[in-house]
């Protein structure tokens, strides 16, 4: 018998394709989406690029207000879930007027993460960008001509390094790690986007840890100091697990949940940013931080409950970053100790045990899609197959 | 404000009015439009965005970009000669009374 009451916890990316997904297949029960954040659910991939230019919010949001309405979906904003009570299927809410109890017949856990505060000393001088209210700050930042020092060259980091240097700021950027995407891409990859950024007049600060941020800038582990009017911390994000925890459900790096995206507890599913889950191709428990694997998790859980049953997960990642001209675009995921080949200029091919595990393109939407194609399920490409697919 | 017409698969006519510089894509989403799905926002990254223009439109809107046309070889539903990514067709004056069709499936 399928759930007659599914509540989503978390109404980001993940949350909201659970209930939008739900619907189109069919499933007619109850769904609340509870949400912590004020306004209608968007997305924050602009948020570090097209945002931070042309500011309009409203073409962040995912769906209209007409939506819930139309699609029977009782959203509540501003309201977060303080607490999983498992035994009596409920959670506990605290929101605009009072706290109160829900009951759920299935719960979807789809909290994403939250920055990453490492302890430097005076953090507080720092940004995060995560939320669009995070975005509307730095902004209102960029408006004014500055120096901006951007502690982590992650994704996040880069992209708006590169939107703030074209704005003509000042931009300083410092990795500690040796090279920049280094939890992400080839170090190949890593090299094309460091000289790139170093083109575009980005101060590049590898392998230096930021220890101290105060008024006038960073201070860095080797003694050197970063003078800064304006400091953005984007040093990565950890998921959002402690109700998981408390309720005593399996967590490492993220809720842990099995092919079924189903938690150890089979009335709680977790999606996205916070869930750990087995990797179809090498069956190694990952995390993704990505579009991709919060839609395509919400759409597997949403037939799951809908219809009683539904195949593995076996979706194929795929990834982008925009930094300024430079679309990076990722198929495949590669886990560390994966090996390297740099196929042309912009095109690098990672391997594992099992063969080509991921593709990494710039400017090369034709490679992306055969790559994206030859990793399907079922299949393992070598080399040679990539090429040929390529030369097709 | 520029109005555009989506036809669904099976028919069914949704007239919607979005602002100069909106795409097709988006102008869908915000109105509750189904049969556009957009996931990647607009990003080419995704083909979920599918539609066919109208005959009497193709002229206008355009042709496919390089970059448009390899992303749709990942689309769900056939791809013809009028198959465009709609996130990457901006409204303007000259598109007021646009016609899209929809395909079948976006994923
Ligand atoms: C600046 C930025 C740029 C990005 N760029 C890209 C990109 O180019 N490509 C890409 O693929 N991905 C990108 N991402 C990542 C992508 O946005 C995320 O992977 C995606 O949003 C994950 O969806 P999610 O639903 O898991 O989590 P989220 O979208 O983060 O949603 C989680 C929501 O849960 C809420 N929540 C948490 N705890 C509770 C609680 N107890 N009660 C109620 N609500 C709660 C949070 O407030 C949040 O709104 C980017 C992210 C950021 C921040
Ligand atoms: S919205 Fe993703 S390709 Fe158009």
């Amino acid at each position: 018998m399928s759930p007659s009451r599914v509540v989503i916890v978390g109404a980001g990316q993940g949350g909201l394709q659970a209930a939008i997904s739900l619907r189109q297949s069919g499933f007619d029960g109850a769904i609340t989406l509870i949400g912590a954040e004020p306004g209608l659910p968007y997305q924050r991939p602009p948020l570090s690029k097209a945002y931070l230019l042309d500011g309009k919010a409203e073409a962040l949001t995912l769906r209209p207000e007409s939506f819930f309405e139309s699609k029977q979906v009782a959203y509540l904003p501003d309201t977060r879930v303080l607490e999983i009570d498992r035994q009596a299927q409920e959670v506990h809410l605290d929101g605009p007027g009072e706290a109160r109890r829900m009951g759920y017949d299935h719960l979807v856990l789809a909290t994403g993460t939250r920055n990453l505060r490492p302890p430097i000393d005076g953090l507080e001088h720092a940004c995060d960008l995560r939320t669009l209210a995070d975005a509307a700050r730095l902004r209102e930042a960029l408006a004014a001509p500055r120096r901006i020092a951007v502690i982590g060259g992650g994704f996040i980091g880069l992209e708006f390094a590169a939107v703030a240097r074209k704005l003509g700021h000042d931009v300083s950027v410092m990795e500690a790690a040796p090279r920049l995407m280094a939890r992400a891409v080839s170090p190949a990859m890593s090299r094309h986007f460091e000289a790139w950024h170093r083109a575009q007049g980005v101060a590049l600060h590898l392998g230096r840890a930021a220890i101290g941020v105060d008024a006038g800038g960073v201070s860095l582990d080797d003694g050197a100091r970063v003078e800064a009017d304006f400091v953005l911390l984007a040093a990565g994000v950890r998921p959002n697990t402690e109700l998981a925890e408390a309720a005593g459900l399996e967590t490492e790096n993220g809720v842990c949940v099995n092919a079924q995206l189903l938690s150890s507890d089979p009335a709680i599913s977790a999606l996205g940013d916070c869930a750990s889950f087995p990797d179809p191709r090498s069956g190694a428990m990952v995390r993704l931080e990505s579009v991709q694997a919060a839609t395509d998790h919400a759409r597997l859980i949403a037939a799951r409950i809908a219809k009683g049953a539904c195949p593995d997960y076996a979706a194929v990642p795929w990834f982008w970053s925009d930094q300024g001209d430079q679309k990076l675009q990722i198929a495949g995921f590669a886990g560390p100790g994966a090996t390297e080949e740099v196929v042309a200029d912009g095109l690098v091919a990672r391997f594992d045990a099992g063969g080509l595990a991921a593709v990494e393109t710039v400017n090369n939407a034709r490679a992306h899609m055969k790559a994206r194609r030859l990793l399907a399920p079922g299949g393992s490409a070598d080399l040679a197959a990539l090429k040929e697919a390529i030369a097709a | 404000m520029i109005r555009v017409t989506y036809v669904a698969h099976d028919g069914a006519e949704t007239v919607i009015e979005a602002e100069e510089g909106t795409s097709v894509m988006q102008a869908a989403v915000s109105n509750d439009v189904d049969g556009i799905v957009g996931e990647c926002g607009g990003s080419m990254m995704c083909a979920t965005c599918h539609c066919y223009v109208d005959e009497a439109w193709e002229a206008k809107t355009g042709q496919r970009s390089d970059d448009e046309d390899e992303m749709l070889e990942g689309a769900a539903s056939e791809v013809t000669g009028r198959s465009r990514l709609s996130c990457q067709i901006k409204l303007d004056p000259s598109l007021d009374g646009l016609v899209v069709h929809l395909p079948e499936e976006q994923l």
